[in-house]
């Protein structure tokens, strides 16, 4: 089972806690009434008041973020300001709600054939590695996973993760570089043990694409796209497959590497 | 509060705008919850064609001050996969089903007014006049001729009501909805989004993938209401009013306007239970209101 089905409509979750870290705010909400989510799977944000009227008069639609992690009737996400609806859920803490519908979409199905999981995540990407690994771990299997940050004040989200091999573009913390040459490395030594697990901006992911393709290794891309409504309502989120557009949002938002002839989706990462 | 519409008995007033929920995809996320409150008293299908379209590349969207650019490109699987894998699924909502269709020429439009005409899982037919006719290069639903010639050739083909969405972006949109009244529709429905674009802020292109898009949310709520009024002056039947609705009272401003009927569109985006929602406000602000 890689879906929860949602609870119908939107409900408001009060906001418990905000944490800083470097970059990013993680968010957490009560949500008593909402079903535990799949590693994977997404949810449609926003604020409960005064969403709307922020730079340029925005936002106007809810923002889709994928569930960082999950405890009982509460939820964690992940938020980096990076345009009007961002900056205002950013703001949230305590005594402020959320809005949301979800979980929506699907999840990571587990690794095929005996496969052991290998994460990649980019920015803030790693949100929906953070709570497969945490399902990994409770079940006991080891679960590597490769993080890529653009400097040190967004590497800070690697404490999101454990154990984290962390590589930044700066070479302030960690591997100088990418996060998909330390995964070219990993792939070099068991590339017929692993299965990849990943997702960050669309450029990483085209990478971690071409890189399992060429050598044969199964992976699962959690992907980007503009969404309005996140429920197969709107048909704007749609992303190229090897059989024609399907909306991310009902389809996805993780696709099997092999359905794709490129991660670079048009409009992603705005 | 139930309504005859063209003597289709509804439980409330409130349905949703054509291409805005997809009752498929919306039971995928929701399971049966939906069809336990299913949000409108009617649902009106996204436009099916004759043949199956992909959709327009992306981008598709682009938000606005209080609202959205779509350019989505009536994508769905054609008459004959709509009517194998979807109707079958709609047949069984706790709703009657209202089919928008659209063709690239009369004939098209006929063919497909045909084909649902026989079907008795839809209740009404609406007609999507947003596209030019390939033969005259005109939008039908801009030009009042064009519109009452497309109306002359499909009304024979069914005794189903006939709906005609109106275009916003027509110069004279009350003469369009009488010609589409003369050609006998028993009603219309308005608005449809307004022609608009966007260009990406770091390359000064335009945004969008079709290039230019439609515009709906809350943006465009009060030209819907001025049209709908204009065009409640002009003709005598029936009216679906939608643009911008987000709650009871402006579900109750387009009534008051002339419209039987309330679509809800871009707010479901924003709330997949807006619907039950806006009907609930719209009968307690009708309850409490000394006419």
């Amino acid at each position: 089972m890689t879906r929860t089905t949602a609870p119908f409509g939107r409900r408001a979750a009060p906001v418990t806690v905000r944490e800083e870290h470097g970059a990013y705010v993680v968010i957490r909400c009560e949500d008593r009434t909402g079903p535990a989510p799949r590693p994977g799977q997404f949810y449609m944000l926003a604020a409960a008041e005064r969403w709307g009227g922020g730079e340029g008069e925005r936002p106007f639609l809810p923002r889709a973020f994928s569930v960082l992690r999950a405890a009982v009737g509460e939820l964690h996400f992940l938020i980096e300001d990076v345009g009007p609806g961002t900056r205002r859920l950013c703001e949230l803490g305590p005594g402020d709600r959320l809005n949301l519908v979800g979980p929506l979409g699907n999840g990571f199905a587990p690794p095929r054939d005996g496969r052991a999981p290998l994460l990649a995540g980019g920015g803030v990407g790693i949100a929906p590695l953070a709570i497969w690994q945490d399902e990994f771990m409770a079940g006991g299997i080891e679960s590597p996973v490769l993080l890529g940050f653009r400097d040190e004040r967004h590497a800070h989200g690697a404490a999101l993760l454990t154990r984290p091999t962390v590589a930044t573009d700066d070479g302030s913390v960690g591997h100088h570089g990418l996060v998909t040459e330390l995964l070219e490395d990993e792939l070099d030594d068991r590339s017929d043990e692993v299965e990849v697990y990943a997702c960050g901006p669309p450029a990483m992911l085209e990478a971690v694409r071409e890189l399992c393709a060429e050598q044969d290794v199964p992976a699962q891309l959690a992907l980007e796209s503009g969404m309005a409504c996140g429920f197969g309502a709107c048909f704007g989120c749609v992303v190229p497959t090897t059989d024609g557009y399907i909306r991310l949002c009902v389809d996805g938002p993780v696709l099997d590497a092999a359905r794709l002839e490129t991660a670079l989706v048009a409009g992603a990462g705005h | 509060m139930s309504v005859d519409f063209c003597g289709i008995e509804l439980a409330h007033p409130v349905i949703n705008g054509s291409g805005t929920f997809d009752a498929i995809a919306a039971h995928r996320a929701f399971g049966d919850e939906l069809l336990e409150r299913f949000p409108f008293a009617a649902l009106v299908s996204k436009t099916v064609t004759l043949e199956p379209r992909q959709g327009n590349p992306p981008p598709r969207l682009w938000e606005v001050p209080g609202g959205l650019i779509n350019s989505i490109g009536l994508p769905n699987k054609g008459l004959h996969g709509y009517l194998e894998h979807d109707l079958p699924f709609l047949a069984t909502l706790p709703v009657p089903l209202i089919v928008n269709v659209m063709g690239f020429s009369r004939d098209e439009v006929g063919e497909l007014v045909g084909a649902f005409a026989e079907r008795p899982e839809v209740s009404a037919l609406e007609l999507n006049v947003s596209c030019p006719n390939v033969e005259t290069g005109l939008v039908m639903g801009a030009d009042p001729g064009e519109t009452a010639r497309l109306v002359d050739r499909v009304r024979p083909l069914t005794d189903k009501p006939l709906i005609v969405k109106l275009t916003p972006n027509a110069t004279d949109v009350p003469a369009v909805a009488t010609a589409a009244e003369h050609a006998g529709a028993d009603a219309v429905s308005l608005i449809n989004t307004i022609k608009g674009m966007a260009l990406d802020p770091k390359t000064g292109t335009p945004w969008l993938g079709g290039v230019t898009g439609g515009v709906s949310g809350a943006a465009v709520r009060a030209i819907a209401l001025a049209q709908v009024h204009a065009v409640a002056q002009a003709v005598q039947i029936p009216i679906i009013g939608m643009g911008g609705v987000q709650g009871g009272r402006d579900a109750l401003d387009l009534m008051r306007a002339g419209a039987t009927l309330v679509a809800v569109g871009t707010e479901s985006f924003r709330d997949p239970a807006a619907g039950v929602r806006v009907a609930s406000e719209l009968a307690e602000l009708v309850a409490n209101t000394v006419v």
